[in-house]
């Protein structure tokens, strides 16, 4: 197969592998979450009913939002509607924005309260506890940096929408930073109930 | 530079816009690429390689020898890390796979040239990166290359930046294997089927999964270390709730999968070179291409082996001792398929055979003394001793540093155009492997006898065979650096190499010495397999 056309196939293969690798970067975090749970099963619980479902909820309803429009940009584009695809792809972007900004008054909440990695109060009390914090801080903080970094292809995507570079008949790209989206989107679906909504 | 232009016959070579080093760190051809890997593992090799002669040195009397107790830790912890990360992992697949793998597909480069371009950025920034953390902070980490809490997480020396430095390094090892998985799937040549493929294309693809599914496992393994030190979480810290054996597990997880991203490319030069020497086809191709993966894929099962002595469940114990033998199966049906192979061959023996008949012996007896570890038994007695130590680097560096002189033999000169003597190649790997036997096999009987590893003192009665291995260590090095001399003068100034002279009958021996920029004029029909070798010509 020579390399002069553009193997779309062959760049989504590429993608799916990477996407694998992402899952089981979190797949680590998770084997910690479900061997400490067995160990701490009642601090695990008393933790979660400290974090606010509120937030947690809000942000999964925002997170779903945004893989909805960052979807519908793919078929906007394959159908050349290049307004459309731009104004889907900014809301992306925008949601992300919104996920930031409540996690962080969610974090700076926590913060307030004296919970924090390595915080005395922690440290005081019992161990499972200080486990459950450090895995919450980890998990989402991770989340968190892997938004950013999803949010920064967004917003690089829709340039490339703009000047055309991504068109009609070469949208593999866009494609591929949707998948990626997916992904973070997909992460949070088992972040929200594993942290937040844990008896 | 003068080396371009003794290059014979230009080739990828001469073919370029752009001149002067951006002709190359800027490149993205696969064969610059896998050069620039070369030099760069080949010069950390020989870093790591001096690293364990100084080692050796301080452990050839009794107390203190060249060093204090400290350097020797920081000493000891350097040499795992740069053998590990950046030679022996990246080693063979980052070097020749780029260098051939498309080749021997048919394809005219990478599927992703760019993002191979990109690993190759993150190899030298990651090592960059280690290197850094040798010398500033609080000193080159004395952790050993393992990184074990809670010890890691505890101690002043430049650990963070390291362990950071290592996991940028993972990121390019799974960028390299995502590259590698979907060339192989997308770009193979009309009329390669998954059965013509080469042998080594095969144990490529093997690795390459390991690298993209274990891989992401120390990523989040070494992350985890970073916070432990910056942010304090104490996941790991018994005192406040962690437990230090999940981050053996988790460690593990990865590096004992990592074990075969080191050894199974090894396997597929061997698979490559043993046929053409002998001018007899594969024997068992189906089985050697089917063992790569279930190595592959039982290899990943066995991490628990490492751990017998810290507390597991008997269960746990047994388990693990079961599923480590199975690994033995698919790697002994290589070394008997391999002998096969041989019987009744034309054997030519010239430097490539050598070392690749010498990765034979080696790998089986680093591969027999590894049953003595895996099972629990015997492992209790020889835990963390130099028997280990022996074992790995029978496997290490009798397979797999063996099988990477070996395909640089056979297939460098390939790529430049020229070759290396014959006779200094003959000399230097008989010191090699004597040195090799005599530094290694003393280790083992030393761990047999009780000494324990990274221990910077010892009984007296270790003092004989402790000198006997440190002068073994002159003998391997003296042949080292009589093949690395050979090798670069022969490359650069020796006889032109042309046509092909192995006779070999994989793709990458049907094109120009050196290959052209664009490998392939047209794209080739392939007709038949890469052992099959009816019709090429004798040399």
């Amino acid at each position: 197969m020579s390399h002069l056309e553009k193997d779309s196939f062959g760049a989504k293969l590429g993608m799916w592998l990477f996407l694998f690798t992402e899952m089981l970067l979190f797949g680590g975090v998770f084997i910690l979450y479900s061997v400490y749970l067995t160990r701490y099963p009642k601090e695990f619980g008393l933790g979660g009913h400290q974090l606010d479902l509120v937030y947690g909820a809000t942000n999964t309803v925002v997170l779903l939002s945004s893989s909805l429009l960052a979807a519908m940009s793919v078929t906007a584009i394959k159908t050349g509607a290049k307004k459309l695809t731009l104004g889907l792809l900014s809301g992306t972007v925008g949601c992300a924005f919104i996920f930031l900004g409540i996690k962080y008054l969610e974090w700076s909440a926590k913060f307030h309260h004296g919970i924090y990695p390595n915080a005395p109060k922690l440290i005081a009390g019992p161990p499972g506890e200080s486990i459950f914090f450090s895995l919450y801080y980890l998990t989402t903080g991770l989340h968190g940096i892997h938004v950013i970094v999803g949010a920064v292809l967004m917003s690089w995507t829709a340039v490339m929408v703009h000047k055309e570079r991504i068109n009609v008949t070469d949208n593999v790209t866009l494609e591929n930073v949707t998948l990626y989206w997916h992904l973070v989107d997909l992460v949070w679906i088992f972040i929200f109930p594993l942290y937040y909504l844990i008896l | 530079m003068s080396q371009q232009t003794a290059m014979a016959e230009g080739g990828f070579w001469r073919d370029t816009g752009k001149t002067g080093i951006g002709a190359w760190i800027f490149s993205t051809d696969h064969k610059r690429i896998g050069l620039m890997y070369l030099y760069c593992v080949l010069g950390f090799f020989l870093v790591g390689a001096f690293l364990g002669l100084l080692i050796r040195l301080e452990l050839m009397a009794p107390g203190p020898t060249i060093m204090t107790a400290q350097t020797y830790n920081a000493m000891f912890t350097v040499h795992g890390v740069v053998m590990i990360f950046l030679f022996i992992i990246p080693g063979i697949p980052a070097s020749f796979g780029n260098l051939v793998l498309p080749i021997q597909l048919g394809a005219r480069d990478v599927a992703f040239p760019r993002v191979n371009l990109f690993s190759w950025w993150l190899y030298a920034i990651g090592a960059i990166i280690v290197l850094i953390s040798l010398f500033t902070g609080g000193g080159a980490p004395d952790t050993g290359w393992t990184f074990y809490v809670p010890f890691s997480a505890r101690t002043t020396t430049n650990v963070s930046l390291a362990v950071f430095g290592v996991f940028v390094l993972g990121f390019s090892s799974i960028l390299t294997g995502i590259n590698f998985i979907t060339t192989i799937h997308r770009m193979r040549a009309p009329g390669m089927t998954w059965t013509r493929i080469p042998l080594f294309a095969w144990s490529l693809y093997a690795t390459a999964w390991v690298q993209v599914l274990a891989t992401p496992i120390i990523a989040i393994t070494l992350l985890l270390v970073v916070t432990e030190r910056i942010l304090g979480l104490g996941l790991f810290d018994p005192t406040r709730g962690g437990d230090p054996v999940m981050y053996q597990h988790m460690f593990w997880i990865y590096s004992h999968p990592a074990v075969y991203i080191m050894i199974l490319p090894g396997m597929g030069v061997i698979s490559d070179i043993i046929p053409v020497f002998s001018r007899k086809p594969i024997f068992g191709y189906k089985m050697i291409a089917f063992s790569s993966l279930a190595i592959a894929a039982a290899g990943s099962a066995v991490w628990g082996h490492h751990m017998y002595t810290s507390g597991m469940s008997d269960l746990g114990v047994l388990v693990f001792s079961f599923l480590t033998f199975i690994v033995a199966i698919p790697s002994a049906i290589k070394v008997f398929n391999w002998v096969s192979t041989m019987y009744k061959g034309s054997i030519s023996l010239e430097a490539p055979m050598l070392f690749a008949l010498s990765f034979i012996l080696l790998f089986s007896i680093g591969g027999l003394s590894g049953l003595i570890l895996g099972a629990a038994s015997t492992d209790i007695h020889v835990h963390d001793t130099h028997f280990v130590v022996g074992h790995f680097h029978y496997v290490m560096f009798g397979g797999t540093g063996f099988a990477f002189f070996a395909a640089a033999h056979y297939w460098l000169p390939k790529y430049f155009g020229r070759r290396y003597k014959e006779k200094p190649a003959i000399v230097g790997w008989v010191f090699m492997f004597i040195g090799f036997n005599i530094l290694y096999f003393t280790m083992q009987v030393l761990g047999m006898e009780g000494m324990p590893r990274r221990y910077y003192d010892y009984l007296p009665e270790f003092a004989r065979l402790n000198f006997v291995a440190t002068v073994g260590s002159w003998i391997l090095l003296t042949g080292v650096a009589i093949v690395v001399w050979n090798l670069w003068r022969g490359l650069f100034t020796g006889e032109p190499f042309t046509g092909n002279p192995w006779g070999g009958a994989s793709l990458e021996w049907s094109i120009p010495t050196p290959p052209p920029t664009e490998n392939f004029e047209e794209d080739p029909v392939v007709t038949h397999g890469p052992y099959d070798f009816k019709g090429v010509g004798v040399p």
